[in-house]
């Protein structure tokens, strides 16, 4: 029974490595820049971990850990969609 | 709230938004790939994040919400800043620490599992038997790719800045051997950690977490700044499994799905700009690449002999005739801020009736795509922005080619000297124009350390001087031209 979601994490884990796969082809030279930013900013998906670490109220190891986490991954989150959103801003203005 | 209704979110609603966010995720990187949607899938991944979030917040119901405003608050607005703030210029660099921040988020999720589910419970028994046999193992391995993100990232960042040894590879005997043990050694402690660690858990982790912090280090300091685009899109992709593996130790599948697809994205970009380069991705890892040439260049074949040089008079003369201009930009071009006086020389040609294009090599600059970007902020049409491929065989029958700051990409070596190191690296033919300009600051070698015989052909005027400062120079010598 241990197994059980572990084994299901696996079969979504390679079906989502190909979905990855299948959909970065033939991308255009201008957009390998703000692609990989905005890729980076959904890897700062780390954030709904991090959250549901931070719960706890007494400021213990994990819970300040946990806090840590939630920063870390804001920056990540936040900056990284901001930062793509202003490089894209700029192809799309002149159309 | 009542039972049933904390069941019906727990045990519905959550996964229901968490499948959604999973979709618009896959919705908004595939939007990304193309040049009209890129903005809006942007903007979708932001609003999947988003869900994700929300749902993870009805998941985890009623608690103490303190460490997670503050962390989201602080965190929230270091982002925000540094988005607002840094210079198109300095893109690559931001990516490559919003990155590393990325890793460190991973680290420390693995490390707060570790102390809530392990320390702080006073277990008698090793991690395993606490917290089961595959989360046990998953956290030795997202505490290494997340560290191994993180210090990697930084290192790339100071390479990308040239404030580490001027961006030249580091070089440390037995590298390979180093390496090599320094990941025996975490797998070792890892196993120990999950199987047999008891009352000293605390320690083994944080020992896993330093060697691991260090073997990124030890990663990129060989690899040359020339090559840290592609580093810093591989550690994207690590950052991407960084992710995943702690999706797996919260079996939360929003994790894994938007890591693994970050993780396989990241190592086919990876793998498209290494072809732009005409290198394997093994070659830029195992890394070195240029610093066996900085030891030649003591010999007389890399000195230039023949080089003309032109003024700003010279080269607007040239102009004056011209049907059709292709600039060139590299690097020099980001260094100077020179997108504006570029483009405002281009508009000047244009009035008196030349065609101006823009030829991009696809790794001009410090990262592919950096000079689109730099010359859509001065509102380059764009349009005129070719890629290699379009612009080579009109180079032939254009009457000037200015190069901005470029220099490795225009490097006839690729294509006339096998033993040269960047031979069969696709480049930008420019010197088949009729006449070249190159506009920069000295006749010192780009990334790759060698000699650009460019320099020193009879269609080549050298131009030395920043490439903001002389292309006004210039501009202002096309302004007084005669019309025609």
């Amino acid at each position: 029974m241990i197994i059980g979601p572990f084994l299901i994490g696996l079969y979504v884990f390679v079906l989502a490595t190909f979905v990855g796969f299948e959909i970065i082809n033939k991308v255009p030279s201008t957009l390998h820049t703000p692609l990989m930013s905005g890729a980076n900013a959904i890897s700062g998906i780390t954030l709904v971990g991090a959250l549901s670490i931070a719960t706890q109220a007494d400021p213990v190891t994990s819970s300040i850990l946990g806090g840590l986490a939630v920063i870390f991954a804001s920056i990540n989150v936040v900056g990284g969609f901001l930062v793509t959103d202003r490089m894209l801003k700029m192809f799309s203005k002149k159309k | 709230m009542n039972e049933a209704n904390s069941d019906a979110i727990s045990s519905v609603i959550v996964p229901v938004i968490y499948l959604l966010s999973s979709v618009i995720f896959i919705f908004g990187l595939k939007q990304l790939t193309r040049i009209r949607t890129a903005r809006r899938g942007n903007t979708l991944a932001a609003f999947a994040m988003l869900l994700a979030v929300i749902g993870t917040l009805l998941e985890i119901g009623l608690v103490d919400y303190r460490w997670i405003l503050g962390g989201l608050v602080i965190g929230g607005t270091v982002g925000a800043i540094a988005a607002f703030k840094v210079k198109m210029t300095s893109m690559p660099e931001m990516v490559a620490l919003f990155n590393g921040s990325g890793g460190a988020a991973s680290t420390a999720v693995a490390l707060a599992v570790v102390w809530q589910s392990v320390i702080e419970i006073g277990a008698t028994v090793p991690a395993f038997a606490v917290i089961g046999l595959n989360q046990a193992v998953t956290v030795g391995l997202s505490v290494l790719i997340g560290s191994v993100t993180l210090s990697g990232s930084y290192i790339a960042y100071l390479k990308l800045q040239g404030s580490l040894n001027k961006g030249e590879p580091i070089l440390l005997p037995a590298r390979h051997i180093i390496t090599l043990s320094l990941i025996i050694a975490i797998l070792g402690l890892s196993a120990y950690f999950a199987f047999y660690a008891v009352g000293n858990v605390g320690m083994v982790i944080l020992v896993i977490t330093g060697i691991s912090l260090i073997l990124g280090v030890l990663l990129v300091i060989p690899i040359g700044s020339a090559d840290m685009p592609v580093v810093v899109s591989l550690l994207n992709s690590y950052s991407g499994l960084a992710a995943c593996a702690t999706g797996f130790i919260l079996s939360n599948n929003v994790l894994i799905i938007s890591g693994a697809m970050v993780g396989s994205a990241g190592i086919i970009l990876t793998q498209i700009m290494c072809k732009a380069m005409d290198r394997s991705l093994l070659n830029v890892l195992v890394g070195g690449f240029g610093s066996q040439t900085s030891t030649s260049s003591s010999g007389g074949s890399d000195e230039y002999t023949t080089v003309t040089s032109a003024g700003a008079e010279e080269v607007a003369l040239v102009l004056e005739d011209a049907d059709t201009v292709a600039i060139i930009p590299g690097y020099g071009l980001a260094v100077a801020q020179a997108q504006h006086a570029v483009r405002q020389m281009a508009d000047q040609l244009e009035k008196r009736g030349t065609k101006v294009v823009y030829g991009i090599h696809p790794v001009a600059g410090r990262m592919p795509g950096h000079m689109n970007v730099l010359l859509a902020e001065a509102d380059v049409p764009y349009e005129s922005l070719l890629e290699m491929d379009e612009i080579n065989p009109d180079l032939k029958t254009t009457d000037v080619a200015i190069l901005l700051g470029a220099n490795d990409v225009c490097n006839p070596l690729a294509l006339t000297d096998p033993s040269s190191v960047i031979y069969g690296m696709p480049i930008l033919n420019v010197h088949e124009a009729r006449n070249v300009f190159v506009v920069k600051r000295s006749l010192s070698p780009g990334y790759a350390g060698i000699k650009n015989p460019l320099f020193e052909a009879e269609n080549t005027s050298m131009c030395f001087g920043d490439a903001k400062k002389m292309i006004q120079e210039i501009l202002n010598e096309v302004k007084l031209l005669p019309e025609r």
